[in-house]
């Protein structure tokens, strides 16, 4: 086998040295009637070659050759060869999670600059080294919330995404969390009025999401005023990262989970991302997850290191502020590149052309007869169409057409029913664009 | 502190400063096409109230000073690609390259988790395949490869045992841990809102089965171990534990990090496992990078299938494949999607390239850490001598009547041009030295590291300090943590002075 570097001599050589005659006797602390009498009924071997071709079959079985206009907490954007290539770098791949300092400065600085660039993007003051993706980042914040609060009741927006808010419905089960929710206004964004009602002494926080679901942007520093009165935290999600190279940053708000996919990460069919939470100084010490830190060797030299480890599971066990061991290191590596690549200009821009490609596709396709923008409140790179008919029945005549059209949101609201959620990033051509909006005035034209 | 280092360093190993104090206003290291619709101002498209001006003290480089900076960061890391890896629990085993192209294949790599389930037949059928062999590797019934890594598989696993322990009419309150476990195992169990029972190990470092027999009663809900447990030994009579705990109507739960040792060799299945999950960053070669991502399938028996979270991959009759989101018992989400779905591609191809012959790379990783005990065996103290598995855990005992810790002797080996194994865990063994070579690692490669842990030995005995003011090859010293947590410093920030200038 390719994979294992010894021969049949040195194999035996090595059970010679120990001191028995095959490997079999190295399992006889496993009683007998356990250990398996033949061989595993696996697919395979299979050479280089032949699983190159296993999963270029499988590709070509999936969406190969569609213009899509699917967006909802996962993006496409511009990456640049440069991400990929540094990452798979072996000294960056093949690593372990930094705790030998010496012999991981490369990890350990990379992590570093990734919390700063988290810092300035959300205008907070401390970023986490990542969290396994956007929706447990929200959920962990909620948890850090009730930790520093010392209460159980969350009040969060219906336009977080849908599935972050199912994550924390089955956190919350078991914590005796209650979780409230808080509906929207015509313009797509928090009810404001609601929330005042809602927001009692015994909130811990309230939860929105900016841009939300719809793809509005909600006025966080007035959720937060409202939340700060009765002492609650604000927390805020942010699931289209890009966003803030035009959007204000949740400044006000106390803790911000923020799924990173959108800095140089695939769509890769929902994973791996790079989940983020970033805070205010004063509550570092509830933030779950590794924190890398600065400091210096005997020598004076500057150096960096994981710290405040002992809010850990691996110290703290039991009494630790999450489970969490890993973060996605890889994946923050991606995003530190591909964001020092784009630079401070660089993201103006991409965030730029996205807000210019989502008006000219609004624009384009409300001109359709019977196609409306379902909210009035400010978009960047996603809006909800009302349609006069079915999503789904609009989207299989897209098919035939090799588009995959708006996200059908009935699913989770059934109010919102006949609304697509249609997202436009820089690199949807405006040729997409006018043949989605020709197609979609073709679908709506087709008798029922 | 010694400083060994040559004073006459290259450019090359001078440190490399942060991506920030090389930014200066007016480069950049990406261009994008032009912008092909009208612009607009995106104040007057946002409104003031929620347009930004500029992210600032954002870094502004060009692409070539970008790959310098990034490349000569990464020759500050050691990494599986350069030497053994020993660190016991975590199966530090080649991460073969042809994984990496496949999860970044068209088609692959660019599938979006909404797009049409008739467009996403090819994942479905990489989900499937996996799915099956996982099954079959680990003799369970049913899996979700939802949750992200070995933590959230324990959680999930726990919630399901509490959705089945509710279903049954009562959710139980605690969760028995023996002191030889993980320290996710207790700090996941408080997150299923279970109390932690902390059980002892024996004297031969398993699970002490007079001690579960007295304290299994109704409201236990499970016993979380570790098999072979963390001193890299078989539990031999963990049939008898599950056979315990199923007749007061608790379940076995089995934290599956240490499946390297078994995968082909024997199935928890068959030893009365009802939950467990996998690494599939462990034993099934995705890569680490340095600290993630990972991911982490739950298997299960029949009786905990109808509460796994949702969706649920099934077949319809026509024999195409679609996501099942409606299961009235299921737990819910554990995270967003259907998983760390690029990692399950790279564990899938893994399996594939061995087949059945999986078998071999389980025999070799044990051959390896018996040869590696073999060889160390007397210059090392073995507190325990049960039969060692994937893995050998040693203590300092030896060492220490010289102050020399397993801290020393672990920041020495990377003198020796090896990274160090664990250290300090098992917390059962006092001053541990865990070692876990995998099966990736040439006789060659075992013997340079049993002569580097002789040599260091010898050290010990005779210059102390040397050993105990390791390392002495490094491009930095041991830093100073306990002044890293009292002060941190989390970012970086501009000086005062160049703020001005902003």
């Amino acid at each position: 086998m390719r994979y294992l570097p010894k021969s049949p001599s040195e194999r035996q050589e090595m059970l010679s040295a120990i001191g028995v005659r095959s490997a079999e006797e190295l399992f006889a602390s496993i009683p007998p009637q356990f250990r398996l009498k033949q061989l595993l009924e696996l697919p395979g071997p299979l050479s280089e070659a032949e699983i190159i071709e296993f999963f270029t079959k499988r590709a070509a079985e999936n969406s190969v050759g569609y213009t899509s206009f699917l967006g909802a907490g996962v993006y496409n954007h511009l990456r640049s060869v440069v991400t990929d290539a540094i990452i798979q770098r072996g000294e960056f791949l093949t690593s372990y999670t930094p705790y030998q300092a010496e012999i991981s400065q490369g990890t350990l600085q990379a992590i570093f600059e990734f919390q700063t660039l988290m810092c300035q993007l959300t205008g907070q003051e401390v970023a986490n080294a990542s969290m396994y993706d956007g929706s447990t980042a929200l959920t962990e914040s909620v948890l850090m919330a009730d930790r520093i609060t010392g209460k159980r009741r969350v009040v969060m927006s219906r336009a977080v995404h849908p599935e972050y808010r199912q994550v924390l419905a089955t956190y919350a089960r078991n914590l005796d969390i209650e979780v409230v929710e808080v509906g929207y206004t015509a313009l797509g964004q928090m009810d404001l009025d609601a929330l005042r009602g809602l927001v009692h002494e015994d909130t811990s926080c309230v939860v929105t999401q900016s841009p939300n679901f719809f793809g509005v942007i909600e006025p966080v520093a007035k959720i937060t005023e409202i939340a700060h009165k009765l002492e609650a935290l604000s927390v805020v999600a942010i699931t289209e990262a890009v966003s803030l190279g035009a959007v204000k940053p949740p400044a006000e708000a106390d803790i911000v989970a923020m799924e990173g996919q959108s800095f140089g990460l695939a769509p890769s069919y929902g994973g791996p991302f790079v989940g983020v939470i970033a805070t205010r100084d004063k509550f570092v010490r509830q933030i779950p997850g590794r924190l890398a830190g600065q400091t210096v060797d005997g020598a004076g030299r500057r150096g960096f290191c994981l710290t405040l480890a002992t809010r850990e599971q691996h110290i703290r066990r039991e009494k630790a502020t999450s489970n969490i061991c890993t973060n996605q290191a890889l994946c923050a590596l991606a995003a530190t590149v591909h964001l020092c690549l784009l630079g401070k200009e660089g993201l103006r821009e991409m965030a730029a052309q996205n807000v210019a490609k989502t008006q000219f596709a609004a624009d384009l396709l409300t001109k359709i007869p019977g196609v409306k923008m379902a909210f009035s409140g400010p978009v960047f790179n996603e809006f909800v169409i009302e349609l006069p008919r079915s999503v789904k029945i609009v989207n299989s005549s897209l098919r035939r057409e090799k588009i995959i059209g708006p996200l059908a949101i009935g699913t989770w609201y059934s109010e919102l029913s006949k609304r697509g959620l249609v997202c436009v990033t820089e690199t949807t051509s405006r040729a997409d664009i006018e043949k989605f909006a020709a197609a979609l005035g073709r679908a709506l034209a087709e008798p029922l | 502190m010694s400083n060994r280092r040559p004073q006459s360093d290259g450019h090359m190993y001078r440190p490399e400063g942060l991506v920030f104090e090389k930014s200066a206003s007016g480069k950049r290291g990406f261009e994008l096409p032009p912008l092909d619709v009208p612009a607009v101002n995106v104040k007057k498209a946002l409104g003031a109230e929620f347009a930004r001006d500029e992210v600032s003290g954002f870094p502004e480089v060009s692409e070539f000073e970008v790959i310098r900076h990034f490349t000569r960061l990464s020759t500050w890391n050691y990494a599986i690609d350069l030497g053994m890896y020993p660190l016991g629990s975590c199966t530090m085993k080649y991460n073969p390259r042809v994984n990496e192209f496949v999860a970044r294949l068209d088609g692959i790599a660019t599938e979006h988790p909404y797009q049409p389930i008739e467009l996403s037949q090819g994942c479905l059928k990489i989900l499937e395949v996996l799915q099956d062999c996982l099954l079959k590797i680990t003799g369970m019934d049913a899996v979700t490869l939802q949750p992200s890594a070995g933590a959230q598989g324990e959680l999930t696993g726990l919630l399901l045992i509490r959705a089945y322990m509710e279903s049954k009419g009562n959710a139980r309150k605690k969760v028995l841990i023996p002191d030889s476990a993980h320290g996710t195992n207790p700090a996941t169990a408080v997150i299923a809102g279970y109390e932690v029972e902390n059980i002892r190990s024996d004297a031969n470092g398993q699970i002490d089965i007079e001690q579960l027999k007295r304290i299994v009663n109704e409201d236990v809900a499970a016993l979380m171990v570790t098999n072979p447990s963390t001193l890299g030994v078989f539990e031999q009579r963990i049939s008898e534990a599950a056979e315990i705990l199923h007749k007061a109507g608790a379940l076995l739960y089995m934290d599956g990090a240490n499946m390297n040792a078994l995968a082909g060799i024997a199935r928890p299945g068959d030893f009365g496992v009802d939950v467990m999950h996998l690494n599939l960053h462990k034993t099934f070669s995705t890569p680490h990078g340095g600290g993630g991502p990972g991911a982490g399938p739950v298997v299960v028996k029949k009786i905990l299938e109808p509460f796994l979270p949702t969706p649920v991959l099934a077949k319809k009759p026509d024999g195409t494949l679609s996501l099942d989101f409606n299961r009235a018992g299921s737990i819910g989400r554990v995270r967003a999607f259907v998983g760390n779905f690029g990692v399950l591609v790279r564990a899938l191809a893994y399996t594939l390239a061995y087949g059945p012959g999986i078998r071999q790379a389980t025999e070799d990783a044990v051959v390896n850490a018996n040869y590696i005990r073999k060889n160390l065996e007397g210059v090392f103290d073995l507190p325990y001598s049960s039969p060692s598995m994937h893995e050998v855990v040693f203590s300092d005992a030896k060492q220490k009547k010289f102050g020399v810790s397993t801290m020393d002797i672990a920041k020495r080996l990377i003198d020796y041009g090896f990274h160090p194994y664990t250290t300090a865990f098992p917390l059962i063994v006092p001053g541990a030295l865990m070692i876990e070579p995998t099966e990736s690692e040439s006789k060659e490669e075992c013997d340079l590291f049993v002569d580097a842990m002789r040599a260091i030995a010898e050290e010990s005995a005779e210059n102390p300090e040397l050993v105990k003011t390791a390392p002495h090859s490094t491009r930095v010293g041991r830093l100073d943590e306990v002044g890293a947590a009292r002060k941190p410093i989390l970012r970086w920030k501009p000086k005062p002075s160049d703020k001005a200038a902003d």
